[in-house]
């Protein structure tokens, strides 16, 4: 081993500064798109983490005399043409629509409250440690900045869609996540022992593969009890994931591997005595991270969609707990979405995430092929 | 040709029997079954008592072989549908499975094909573009289609759809007719009317395979681009479109053939979800009810039907293959 190491460093001073990883960082830094992707992901992700400190409201805070305001705009210029540099919303009066019998909400402008940013709202408690009020922006007390509206029970609908996001990126990453490991191991056993644990393997995998996975899902999500609280069905949601997922990756795990099985460093590691599962998990196994790193970060938007499409059609999330797909299927009438259009935005928050994902994972696959010339 | 058309038909059956058991577990998982809704419903609504809807729940489970054994009743339902054809009752629709899934499942599968058709001309066309005209805005402008096209969730795009149609464009949306049509006789103007209801579920369940094929096009159409037999036919002095369209896009082709099968189940999927948002009479919302209300015959038959749909289409992908690609041998 001593000796392997010694030969590998030498070759590294060799041609100094362009490892492997060095290379494929640098091919995905190529790529404009892989760039924006990576960024996008980035940010989504911080604002998931902080949701609490970016929303300025309570997502799950009922305001009754509020239900269905509209986005309210943020304006630099008042009702007299005057420009002020720090921007404000109008307080909001109800009025009523004598036509259509509907609620309306007019712009009183003579009160004018300002937008600030780093203000004292309502308190949270970040990771379970920190208490704290802030959050990025909010107006003082009495007005109000629904900036994408709000739904039936006057809930803060910017706010919804954060807290959303908690829920969506979670379920999409851990079920990534899980069927990422599931498949890995299953792939390079399965294509390192080959036998009768690989035919078994294999027919399996043919089995789920030969189902679309869509109505998958929705069958075994009926499954989940309906007495389960809200984080059962939601673990129960990123396990069926999970376990439906994994094939794909297990299959080309197995092709690498059995492609790496004859190879002298395998022999080698035999020779001096290693185990087989050593032999897998510590030799075999390396050759394909980036591999599979790559089939995670495509896995991530399939999911989201899938969740997406599973919460909208009542079978997925359950609420209280709010995702993208929960939030939409408030919006599934021809009746709902022509009265209140912006009910449909939590679909521009899947879209843009699933895009940043498909950027990233695009530009990853790139980068990490070696032979690709982007 | 023909004798490899039956070995694969041959190994089919195995991985069929496989779907079907595999089907009717998925469909047995929850707890309880259509009578429990039934029992529900009956103490909810008719203001039964809980003892005598359990009863008469029983009553019903033992009419229907439902208190047997899982295996019996898989043994039942399966040598029911191989001997006579009969995929079990619906208890939602008090009819024959078969009677309620066959015109839903065709109407699935005419919007299935229909975007898949579609998606597969357009992409290529698309992907021979960009292809050729690599780096262009044009280019561009596809790519990044193509990545929208990907990542737009179905039934988002359909509520679009339908929001945009009904307050628009004043039209008249859901369903396959507008109302004055649905009862109609078919005529010319029913099937103009026809094809303005067809064409949204359609544009739905096409749009990420369109997306899909044109960059799987172009990639392969660039790779092959680069190859030195289409150099050398472009140095003997042929004719640019005639080096593109009969050398090179024949074989960058091939994958999308290959690919023609595989993309049946998420074309299948996009359907199921369009459906239900569009409320077509296809399988989509038959499916969602028949899950909910553990119709389990009905749900597990049309779960086994889509899984059917596949092994066959993957059959016909490799007889596509092997006539597109004269190079690959199966026997």
């Amino acid at each position: 081993m001593t000796n392997t190491k010694s030969a590998q460093s030498t070759s590294k001073e060799k041609v100094k500064g362009t490892s492997t990883l060095e290379l494929t960082r640098r091919r995905f830094l190529r790529s404009p798109m892989a760039k924006v992707g990576g960024v996008m992901v980035l940010a989504l992700v911080i604002v998931t983490v902080f949701a609490p400190f970016f929303a300025p409201y309570d997502h799950n805070q009922i305001r009754l005399g509020k239900a269905y305001v509209p986005p309210q705009p943020i304006r630099f210029i008042d009702h007299e043409g005057r420009f002020h540099l720090r921007p404000f919303t109008y307080a909001l009066t109800p009025g009523f629509d004598p036509d259509t019998w509907q609620r309306t909400f007019i712009e009183d402008t003579s009160r004018r409250y300002h937008l600030h940013f780093f203000v004292r709202g309502w308190e949270y408690t970040l990771f379970g440690l920190i208490r704290t009020d802030i959050h990025l922006f909010g107006v003082a007390e009495g007005g109000s900045i629904f900036v994408l509206g709000t739904d039936k029970l006057g809930r803060d609908l910017f706010s919804r869609i954060i807290f959303g996001g908690q829920v969506s990126m979670s379920v999409a990453l851990l079920g990534a996540i899980v069927s990422a490991l599931l498949g890995a191991i299953i792939g390079a056993l399965s294509g390192y022992f080959g036998g009768w644990f690989d035919m078994v393997v294999q027919r399996i995998i043919e089995l789920l593969l030969s189902f679309p996975t869509l109505p998958l899902f929705m069958a075994l999500s009926v499954a989940i009890p309906v007495e389960w609280p809200p984080l059962g069905v939601f673990i129960g949601i990123i396990m069926i994931f999970a376990l439906l997922s994994w094939p794909v990756l297990a299959r080309e795990v197995r092709g690498k591997v059995l492609s790496y099985r004859e190879e002298e460093f395998v022999m080698a590691a035999q020779a001096l005595g290693a185990t087989h599962l050593y032999t897998v998990f510590r030799h075999v196994l390396p050759n394909v991270v980036s591999h599979i790193v790559v089939v995670l970060t495509i896995t991530v938007p399939d999911l989201i969609l899938a969740e997406g499409a599973l919460s909208f059609l009542g079978l997925g999330i359950q609420p209280p707990l709010v995702s993208w797909g929960v939030l939409l299927s408030d919006a599934s009438t021809l009746e709902t979405i022509g009265r209140y259009p912006w009910l449909l935005l939590p679909g521009i928050a899947i879209l843009a995430t699933v895009l940043a994902f498909n950027f990233l994972g695009d530009g990853l696959r790139d980068a990490v092929d070696a032979t690709s010339t982007v | 040709m023909f004798k490899f058309i039956v070995r694969r038909l041959i190994y089919a059956v195995p991985t069929l029997i496989l779907i079907s058991f595999f089907s009717f577990v998925i469909i047995n998982a929850p707890p309880g079954d259509y009578m429990t809704t039934m029992q529900n419903v009956l103490v909810a609504q008719a203001g039964m008592s809980p003892a005598e809807a359990r009863q008469l729940a029983d009553r019903m489970r033992a009419i229907y072989g439902l208190d047997q054994p899982f295996l019996v009743r898989y043994g039942r339902w399966i040598s029911a549908i191989v001997t006579r054809g009969d995929f079990g009752f619906s208890f939602m629709y008090r009819r024959p499975v078969s009677e309620v899934i066959w015109q839903r499942f065709g109407m699935t599968l005419l919007v299935a094909l229909s975007a898949h058709l579609i998606s597969v001309l357009i992409g290529v066309l698309i992907g021979i573009y960009s292809a050729t005209h690599r780096y262009s805005w044009g280019d561009h402008a596809a790519t990044l289609f193509a990545f929208i096209g990907l990542s737009m969730p179905g039934f988002f795009l359909a509520l679009i759809l339908m929001y945009v149609l009904a307050f628009h464009f004043g039209q008249h949306v859901g369903g396959f007719f507008s109302p004055e049509y649905a009862l109609a006789p078919w005529s010319w103007s029913r099937f103009v009317d026809f094809l303005q209801h067809f064409w949204v579920p359609v544009l739905v369940v096409g749009l990420a395979g369109t997306a899909r094929n044109m960059r799987v096009m172009r990639a392969n159409l660039l790779d092959v681009l680069n190859s030195n037999y289409v150099r050398t036919a472009k140095a003997k002095g042929l004719a640019p479109r005639s080096v593109i369209y009969k050398h090179a896009v024949r074989n960058a082709i091939q994958p999308i053939v290959m690919y023609l099968g595989v993309t049946m189940p998420f074309l299948l999927s996009g359907e199921l979800v369009a459906s239900t948002v569009l409320n077509l009479p296809t399988m989509g919302p038959v499916f969602l009810a028949a899950l909910n209300t553990q119709d389990m015959y009905l749900a597990g038959s049309f779960l086994m039907l889509l899984a059917i749909v596949l092994v066959i289409s993957n059959l016909l992908a490799d007889i596509a293959l092997s006539w597109v690609d004269p190079r690959i041998r199966y026997d």
